[in-house]
């Protein structure tokens, strides 16, 4: 049901590098699932509203007032590596 | 008092005599903090003597005096490592600490530990971790349950007097259920999740893990509440009631044919059990008649696209730019993520993102999340139809007894399953408790083992939930402690 080539997208659009194994075993382990999730498909509910959260809440608002935040030095605290106030990450042309 | 003797006593029972004076909040913090932890339970422990500098406010005052609580490292604390049961986390220490456990400290609470868990809370057995599983006390060559397996392990084996928890689609209940003690996921909306780390936010929701339904009462009383940092909390509305209720006259129990003793997959045991527990609510003048959540059927289909399509859009930030682990090879940003992210979470956590990037993909959102969204709307009309002639609806909370460790981790879907009767609930955005209904033997044989009763109430009705349970509890006088109990030795 889901092919290799399948696989190697989702994995692409999610950013997540995957082994030749891995590749081999979600095919078919995606396809289990799917295969159980796909029961819903049959079911007619086009008449009927989706819900995305169960609380009826909406636009829950606050005064747009400036407060103190983080500071910058403890939000890059626990940063891989944190450059001049900044996080760095790698460029081929750096 | 001995060791044993002080791990012994409820939250409750513990709270009298340290407000009596008998004993102190720091004699029971050390108590449980030389408690050794044979399971897992812990990835981060609290020294004896700690009770004072561990992150929590200074002082032993408040409505909780002092009482030592373990978290799930699920929740962020300043200063304390916090993984998620992740590799991708390792080493991060939270700027900040999240709202609940702010406020269960602010109200006295000492943390002792932060409990192993299903890395981002994917997973129904503990055995996800990226820091080994957890082990159940009752016999450990089987599983405690998950996502908050390391807090129902901690709770049960006396590793701690009570536990913060999380619950996606049965995190709290199903791990409480198998190690024999009271799980309580409140109605979405009632605990703030700022600084929770997010699974998948539609359902996501924090509490208590503990050995009486006076404990869980007490603890929500302090979690709940309306939080300004996280826009979907709203709190319960005239708070939290602790319970006191001796029967369950003039109430009336719906036992869903769908989830029910005869439901798919019940084992023998736990359908004894059960069916016991249907006649104490009787004896105790409740009365109990079947009903129908026909959607429900389909709870684990729906649950199985929402939560991984949520889980793979909250996940992105794990991209080793802001916090935790990063590939150090990488030559480029796009490689970096991908490594990163390759490198970093384990095969659960993999599989959900990659199930959950694939329903949100273009062409599939409407057949996947969309339909999956409008179950969930079918769903949520069941129990609202429900709860026009019932009070309360009960189910087993998990289809087995705790299952033997490696036993469902090459069958996912197998896996899934243990979360047929709790995942429609969450779905649905209800409160429900799981209380132990007595002990059973697996099928097959071997040591008998806790078995757990879902008690399921309307929206923000916590109180009444509680005050249900708790005569429920009494009749049932379930006293068992595991063998691992306080280290093994009696």
């Amino acid at each position: 049901m889901i092919d290799r080539e399948q696989v190697v997208h989702v994995a692409r659009l999610a950013r997540l590098e995957l082994s030749e194994e891995e590749i081999e075993r979600m095919q078919s382990e995606l396809s289990g699932i799917l295969e159980h999730v796909d029961r819903i498909q049959s079911l007619d509910l086009s008449e009927v509203e989706p819900t995305s959260h169960v609380v009826a809440l909406e636009n829950v608002m606050r005064p747009d007032e400036p407060r103190p935040s983080l500071p910058r030095e403890r939000a890059l605290e626990p940063a891989p590596d944190p450059y001049e106030g900044a996080f760095r990450v790698p460029s081929p042309n750096a | 008092m001995s060791i044993r003797e002080l791990i012994e006593l409820s939250a409750a029972e513990a709270l009298r005599r340290i407000t009596a004076g008998e004993i102190s909040a720091a004699e029971l913090f050390d108590a449980y903090a030389a408690v050794p932890d044979e399971l897992n339970a812990y990835l981060w422990r609290a020294e004896p003597g700690a009770a004072d500098g561990n992150g929590a406010g200074a002082g032993a005052e408040g409505p909780l005096a002092g009482l030592p609580l373990a978290v799930k490292d699920i929740f962020c604390t300043e200063g304390i490592a916090t993984t998620a049961g992740s590799r991708i986390l390792e080493g991060y220490v939270p700027p900040y600490t999240a709202t609940s456990v702010q406020r269960v400290t602010d109200a006295g609470a000492r943390i002792l530990g932060k409990t192993n868990m299903d890395e981002f809370a994917m997973g129904s057995s503990n055995e996800n971790s990226a820091f080994g599983p957890v082990l159940n006390p009752w016999d450990t060559s089987r599983v405690p349950g998950g996502s908050s397996g390391g807090s129902a392990a901690a709770v049960a084996a006396g590793l701690a007097p009570w536990a913060l928890g999380t619950d996606t689609g049965g995190s709290i209940r199903q791990p409480a259920a198998l190690c024999g003690i009271v799980g309580l996921k409140p109605t979405y909306g009632a605990i703030s999740r700022y600084g929770m780390i997010a699974f998948a936010s539609s359902l996501d929701q924090c509490g208590p893990l503990t050995r009486t339904v006076t404990d869980a009462a007490l603890l929500l009383r302090e979690l709940q509440g309306r939080d300004e940092r996280d826009s979907t909390s709203v709190g319960i509305e005239g708070g939290v009631e602790l319970p006191s209720r001796e029967d369950l006259r003039g109430l009336r129990f719906g036992v869903p044919r769908e989830l029910g003793p005869d439901a798919e997959g019940i084992e023998a045991g736990v359908r004894e059990v059960f069916e016991r527990t249907l006649r104490r609510i009787e004896e105790l003048g409740g009365e109990v008649d079947e009903c129908e959540l026909p959607h429900s059927r389909h709870g684990i289909s729906a649950y199985y696209v929402i939560a991984p399509a949520e889980a793979s859009a909250n996940l992105a930030r794990y991209d080793g730019v802001r916090y935790g682990m990063r590939d150090p090879d990488a030559r480029d940003l796009t490689g970096m993520y991908e490594r990163t992210r390759g490198r970093g979470f384990g095969a659960e956590v993999k599989r959900r993102i990659m199930l959950g990037t694939y329903a949100l993909s273009s062409g599939y959102y409407d057949a996947y999340y969309g339909q999956a969204q409008r179950v969930r709307t079918k769903i949520a009309e069941d129990f609202r139809a429900a709860f026009e002639s019932f009070d309360f609806l009960v189910t087993p909370t998990a289809p087995t007894v705790a299952f033997e460790l490696g036993s469902k981790t090459d069958d996912p879907l197998a896996m899934y399953m243990n979360d047929y009767c709790t995942v429609p609930v969450s779905l649905a955005g209800v409160p429900a408790i799981s209380l132990p209904g007595g002990l059973a033997q697996p099928d097959g044989g071997g040591p008998e083992l806790p078995v757990g009763v879902q008690v399921i109430a309307p929206a923000f009705t916590e109180s009444k939930l509680l005050d249900a349970a708790y005569a429920l509890e009494q009749a049932i006088g379930f006293d068992a402690r595991p063998p691992g109990f306080g280290g093994g030795e009696a």
